[in-house]
């Protein structure tokens, strides 16, 4: 029986790697993994359907009778951004599902941690991707501080640190759904927990329902849970004021969220 | 090279993997016989680092997989079940990743090896295609390329030629065959006759236990005349 068993090993067979052996050193595994999922969104189509929509959205409702771009009268980006923690609610969760669900549900995590890569190299990379990506949405809104520049006369300070602030809300929506992505392999779950996740973060800050706090918990109590709200952190930034305490915030929060991200996905 | 003593992994109630213990050297290539659900699967993903043990240890190349588990990684090329890999990537694309994920970062050393893995493959024709508009054994020789291509000392290889049609299949065997010479090797099949074709060494496994670890000429032996799907089926009686 001729099977190809019998003929000659094709080319290549025998010959050592035609490189020297790779050097490994800590972290630098996050290159790789943040490469292939920052490009992994322009590879599909995701990208564009989310920036367009995002970016379409955001811009309608500054224009909109609730955001009252040209009522207010004042060339500031502040009618811009204040729908942001609205938009952040549902968008990033639909960036986030993906991060872990659609590994775990195809099988590529097998593969991904299988690769000489730690689970927290492999978390720092996607999570990054996704701030990175989502960052460049906003920085894609440009044109309206091209707007207000050629309207009037803008504080560029407060459109600067808006939209540093925007940038870190974005990182800790997104570590809140990196870590509920990672718990489950169902991409639509995955949204849900989510956005149940982020809007308790988002609501913490509003009177109405501190009050119902206040009805609850102590003062005290009810005040250190507020403190928690994406929107008092971010209305600082808004406002063109960088406090240590809100960055603080935003960045221990990513902290945080990821560390539990690592044990969720090494249990 | 690859050393396994004792594993056991235990899911709720059902205890998968009940102490398996082999050893595997140089140049060998295990065959890895078993009913679906005996253990197969589980046992080499506790070898690759997938998995962490309940209780026992794999060692490749004398490094614990649980203590050092990224420098077992390095030294494995693993090709997981049905071969999953980055739908939206092209074949290029997706063997670039994993080289730079290999240590492969010069642009000339990642193309090297990328090419050697296309080349040992045959993936050429469908190099620029991403890997969702594959079929399925393209797919899984993009797997295959993946797993060999940082030229790995051990090589664990779950149903490599699980979907082929038969030319494909004698082709991933007989590229298996030529690369074991320098290199040890685990492969899990339903199909006895690859066992026969390829293999130097049996282990059967029932009910999350080795069976049987012998050469398949002993394995032959024990019933002799007999097919060696009737010697299958009588060792693992106890899983049916």
């Amino acid at each position: 029986m001729a099977t190809i068993l019998d003929q000659p090993p094709p080319a290549g067979f025998g010959n050592p790697p035609p490189s020297t052996p790779p050097s490994f050193s800590l972290m630098k595994q996050i290159g790789p993994v943040f490469k292939r999922e920052f490009l992994g969104y322009f590879r599909s189509p995701v990208a564009y359907v989310f920036l367009i929509g995002f970016l379409v959205i955001s811009v309608a409702l500054a224009f909109s009778r609730y955001g009252g771009f040209f009522q207010a009268g004042i060339a500031s980006m502040e009618t811009y951004f204040i729908f942001y923690p609205w938009l952040f609610l549902f968008l990033v969760p639909a960036v986030g599902m993906r991060l872990w669900s659609e590994e775990k549900r195809s099988g590529t995590a097998e593969l991904l941690f299988t690769l000489p890569v730690t689970t927290l190299e492999a978390v720092l990379g996607k999570f990054l991707a996704g701030w990175a990506f989502l960052s460049l949405g906003v920085l894609l809104s440009f044109p309206m501080a091209c707007t207000i520049a050629y309207l009037g006369n803008p504080d560029w300070g407060v459109v600067v640190t808006t939209y540093l602030g925007a940038m870190l809300m974005a990182g800790g929506y997104l570590g809140v759904c990196s870590l509920m992505s990672a718990l489950t392999k169902n991409q639509v779950i995955s949204f849900v927990l989510s956005l149940l996740a982020c809007a308790v973060l988002l609501f913490l800050g509003f009177s109405s329902f501190s009050d119902l706090l206040e009805s609850w918990f102590s003062v005290g109590v009810s005040d250190a849970l507020s403190n928690f709200s994406f929107i008092t952190h971010f209305d600082a930034f808004t406002k063109g004021i960088v406090d240590p305490k809100d960055v603080v915030f935003f960045l221990s929060l990513i902290g945080f969220t990821l560390f539990l991200n690592v044990v969720a996905l090494e249990r | 090279m690859i050393e396994v003593k004792g594993l056991v992994k235990t899911y709720g109630a059902k205890r998968a993997v009940d102490g398996v213990s082999f050893a595997v050297k140089r140049g060998d290539i295990l065959g890895f016989l078993g009913p679906n659900g005996a253990g197969k699967s589980t046992t080499m993903k506790m070898i690759t680092g997938f998995l962490r043990p309940d209780a026992g240890s794999a060692t490749v190349d004398g490094i614990d997989v649980t203590a050092n588990p990224v420098a077992v990684k390095r030294r494995l090329g693993y090709l997981p079940e049905s071969a999953p890999a980055y739908p939206e990537m092209t074949v290029e694309e997706f063997l670039s990743f994993i080289a730079e994920v290999r240590g492969f970062r010069a642009d000339a050393a990642k193309r090297a090896q990328v090419d050697r893995a296309i080349g040992l493959t045959h993936l050429a024709p469908v190099r620029k295609q991403t890997i969702e508009t594959l079929s399925k054994g393209f797919k899984q020789r993009v797997g295959f390329a993946q797993a060999l291509l940082h030229d790995p000392p051990a090589l664990v290889l779950d149903e490599p030629t699980d979907g082929l049609d038969p030319n494909q299949k004698n082709e991933v065997r007989s590229l298996i065959k030529n690369m074991a010479v320098e290199k040890a090797v685990i492969l899990s099949t339903h199909i006895l006759e690859e066992v026969d074709a390829i293999c130097t060494r049996v282990i059967i496994i029932s009910q999350g236990r080795v069976v049987v670890d012998e050469t398949p000429a002993q394995l032959r032996a024990r019933q002799p005349g007999a097919r060696l799907d009737e010697i299958f089926r009588s060792l693992t009686r106890g899983d049916i």
